[in-house]
């Protein structure tokens, strides 16, 4: 196969990576909804860790797509 | 950038691109001031001007410029104490300029500005690995360095969790271990990540505006509306990203000094 066109695919299943950024995201805001539904009084206080648990997993996915643009334009 | 005479080229990367402004050579030694270097000092320069004018009345009923200053402390100060709690005060001074370091650069990086120096336009200085590493690398230097001198050599048992069995012990050490040497990697490749995948996504947004546009008939003046409205509210979305990596980055610093300062016993 061509080097360039294998790039690309491999960008491309790298891109995968951010379905799993997008899994952790719906389930952080999900579940929160969830509890400050249950308990609004308590949900103030846990707005920073919402806030800290949609960064981190939103930094995992991002990780491949780090990868995928380095093979793209960089490597 | 300037396509009034040559043919649009859409390309999303070539904003990160860094030029040389003042050439500067020393020896083998490349230490040219560059557009990042620009950016970078603007930053500094707008965070101390904000906190410096916006403190400067100091009265005992704060006016609108007054609060804004205070909410950026009172900010950081609350997210210390709930992250460090008791000795993370010393530490205030690093975190704050940290903390106002990355926002500004990050929203400096959203603003659409040229200033008269080379071609110099918009530049986010966090798109680039080797100011997020440089800034990491600092923090994990100051974590290990901490808690070498608070706890000596029981600054080891961070790495030993209480209440694990003895068979997992050498798995789990290695493990944490791991996980502690990556930290400078982890806490740099988030704060670049999202910054050069923002910035890639809005690039790519606005240069289907201009393809759309180029095509000069009623559909694409139609189809260009979509991607134009897309394009602003993913504008406010990177505003907030802005803030929250800003955020994010200042919240592990914390965590990781608490590391430090209070091993695992708090």
């Amino acid at each position: 196969m061509d080097v360039a066109a294998a790039k690309m695919i491999g960008a491309g299943l790298y891109s995968f990576a951010l379905a799993g950024a997008g899994i952790g995201i719906g389930l952080i805001f999900g579940n929160y909804l969830a509890g400050a539904l249950r308990n609004p009084s308590a949900a103030q206080g846990q707005f920073p860790n919402l806030l800290l648990g949609f960064a981190l997993a939103e930094a995992t996915g991002l990780f491949g797509l780090v990868v995928a643009l380095l093979m793209l334009f960089a490597l | 950038m300037a396509g009034h005479s040559e043919a649009f080229k859409i390309d999303p990367i070539s904003q990160f691109e860094i030029e040389r402004l003042i050439p500067i050579h020393i020896g083998n030694l490349d230490a040219s001031f560059t557009n990042a270097a620009v950016s970078m000092g603007l930053a500094v320069l707008l965070a101390s001007a904000f906190l410096i004018l916006s403190m400067r009345q100091r009265a005992l009923v704060p006016g609108r410029f007054q609060s804004m200053g205070e909410i950026a402390y009172e900010f950081v100060s609350g997210m210390m104490h709930d992250t460090i709690g008791h000795g993370g005060k010393p530490f205030f001074p690093l975190v704050f300029s940290l903390f106002m370091f990355v926002l500004f650069c990050n929203f400096l990086g959203l603003v659409p500005y040229e200033l008269p120096l080379g071609s110099f336009h918009g530049f986010t200085a966090t798109s680039h690995i080797i100011v997020t590493f440089a800034l990491a690398s600092v923090v994990f230097l100051l974590v290990v360095l901490v808690g070498l001198i608070k706890h000596g050599a029981h600054f080891f048992s961070l790495f030993v969790p209480k209440g694990v069995p003895v068979v997992l012990l050498p798995l789990i050490v290695l493990i944490e271990l791991i996980s502690f040497l990556t930290r400078p990697l982890s806490l740099s490749v988030r704060l670049f990540a999202n910054m050069t995948a923002g910035h890639t996504m809005l690039k790519v947004f606005a240069g289907f505006i201009v393809m759309m546009g180029l095509s000069h008939s009623a559909i694409g003046y139609a189809g260009a509306t979509l991607p134009l409205l897309f394009s602003v509210a993913i504008t406010g979305l990177e505003f907030l990203v802005a803030f929250l990596q800003a955020y994010v980055f200042a919240v592990l610093t914390c965590i990781y000094l608490n590391d430090a300062i209070h091993l695992h016993d708090h």
